[in-house]
């Protein structure tokens, strides 16, 4: 079946409505990603405030460590991703060792202990497949270092969704294979070093973000 | 409309239609998992779109076994999360010891490896022969398997670990005998245990329990069916007693939670209040 439903029907098929700002970004990281990962949240500004979710493999004895690490490194709020609670602005949610973090289409997180993928739980694929589900063209998802191939499949889901896909530069990342994995796989054009992509965040979420919070003082539509 | 939407929609027609040729009801289940597990389906049964499914569903039995063998997640381990086995030492058997005899619902037991946990750590404490353990879930095959208690022997080896952090006292291979590949759990920790098939969407309450045990289940419901769950647990439990959930499941949120003071936050030990 194609998207094609759009030829000259003589009923109207209702089109998607147009949305502001992205809705999330989701990151997928492992071995070596850790310092991409820091290199990023420290060059988002203050008034980022688009979500973001993470999905860092973890070893499953974690319990919550490597969230608090990461809070100590950003002054974003990091937490433990809860189940059924609703993703908030300015947060990084980070999914917890043993689990798969999901989204829900009411803005809610999920975790599941469903099996491994890619031997991994949690495994980047869920997050970015689930996440293009819900936000389509609204996600932005980052692939980071890693000595695996998870999240190469997510990323072309992202990417055929409608979402954006980022990498970063293999020739910056610890183990490039991951993020060369899913480039490979899902043709992303966007391949940065860490500080850069942090720029490429910023510069497509922050002035969607401005256009959203201030329509009323400028007299509303541009 | 975007392919995320119409699928949407044959997911929800999917589901639709298995409730009513079939009666259970994964329409309450956790969204994003469902959605997920069906697409998976959909990839190995080689159907082009998930439509393509429901008339399958609706006219091939065995096809709709399958599915509904994808949908229920039947993941388990012995020993997962030790803490809750350390903290269920130190926190439930004290108390469990001042009873003369008690008995045990454990709902959603998968295929075992978690009511053999439980029952080697009941034997450890002197406390099997007080106990009847009701184990059930809502998938048949994983009950036989549960029933049979027999494992793949790397799986059981790769437990020891998780077994003596949730305090194991013993050589954990004296609980079960290998044979090849594959051991079998010890008679004697079967003896006070009871497998059968309760469904936690539609069926009722299971009787006076002084300890209810039901782990990473409820994470799959949304907010109502867990709710009718928590219900049917309340109902079920005496005052006092114990339920016990997943690390990632909460009371907080639920309609029963002024029922229940919390004895560990990070195992999910919870203690029904004494009085009605
Ligand atoms: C992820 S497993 C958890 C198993 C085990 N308690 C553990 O924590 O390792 C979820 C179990 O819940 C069962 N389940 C799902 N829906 C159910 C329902 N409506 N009634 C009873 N059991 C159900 C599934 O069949 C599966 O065995």
């Amino acid at each position: 079946m194609s998207e094609g439903d759009k030829e000259s029907s003589p009923w109207r098929v209702p089109s998607p409505p147009r949305s502001g700002t992205y809705g999330a970004v989701a990151i997928g990281a492992s071995a070596g990603g850790l310092r991409s990962l820091t290199a990023i949240l420290q060059g988002l500004p203050a008034d980022f405030s688009v979500p973001i979710l993470l999905a860092q493999h973890l070893h499953s004895t974690d319990e919550g460590r490597f969230a608090d690490h990461l809070s100590e490194l950003t002054s974003r709020t990091v937490v433990d991703a809860i189940d059924k609670v609703s993703i908030q602005p300015r947060t990084l949610y980070v999914a917890p060792a043993d689990y798969h973090l999901l989204v829900e289409r009411d803005g809610t997180l999920a975790l599941s202990i469903d099996a491994r993928v890619n031997y991994s739980r949690p495994s980047i694929d869920v997050l970015f497949e689930s996440a293009a589900h819900v936000f389509g063209p609204r996600l932005i998802a980052v692939i980071l270092s890693g000595a695996s191939s998870d999240g190469a499949r997510g990323m072309l889901v992202v990417k055929e969704l409608g979402g954006v896909g980022i990498a970063e530069a293999p020739k910056n990342a610890e183990f490039p294979l991951m993020p060369q994995a899913a480039i490979d796989l899902a043709h992303i054009e966007i391949v940065l070093p860490p500080d850069r992509i942090a720029k490429k965040l910023s510069e497509l979420c922050i002035p969607a973000q401005r256009a959203l919070s201030e329509p009323a003082q400028h007299g509303g539509s541009k | 409309m975007n392919r995320a939407e119409r699928e949407h929609i044959e997911i929800d027609l999917l589901l639709e239609a298995v409730f009513r040729r079939y009666g259970y009801d994964f329409r309450s289940y956790a969204r994003a998992s469902i959605e997920r597990r069906t697409r998976v389906f959909q990839h190995t049964s080689g159907c082009a779109t998930i439509a393509e499914m429901i008339p399958k569903v609706l006219y091939d039995e065995g096809f709709f076994s399958q599915l509904a063998q994808t949908l229920s997640v039947t993941v388990t381990e012995m020993f997962r999360d030790p803490f809750f086995y350390l903290s269920f030492r130190e926190n439930v058997v004290p108390l469990l010891k001042t009873w003369p005899h008690f008995k045990v619902w454990h709902a959603g037991c998968a295929t075992g490896e978690e009511v053999y946990s439980l029952a080697i750590v009941l034997k450890e404490e002197g406390l099997l022969e007080r106990a009847t353990l009701y184990a059930t879930d809502f998938n048949d095959r994983s009950l036989s398997i549960a029933k049979e208690g027999i494992y793949d022997l790397d799986s059981l080896r790769k437990a020891t670990e998780s077994y003596q952090l949730a305090g194991g006292k013993k050589s954990f291979s004296l609980y079960y005998h290998a044979q090849y590949d594959a051991a079998a759990m010890d008679a004697e920790l079967k003896k006070r245990l009871t497998f059968s098939n309760h469904n936690l969407a539609s069926d009722h309450v299971f009787g006076d329990m002084q300890l209810i045990l039901c782990r990473n289940v409820l994470i799959y419901f949304n907010r109502e069916l867990q709710n009718r769950a928590l219900g049917l647990f309340t109902e079920s439990l005496v005052h006092g007693g114990f339920l016990c959930l997943g690390s990632k499941e909460e009371l907080q949120f639920s309609s029963v939670r002024d029922e229940y003071v919390k004895l560990d936050p990070k195992a999910k030990i919870y203690k029904r209040t004494a009085t009605p």
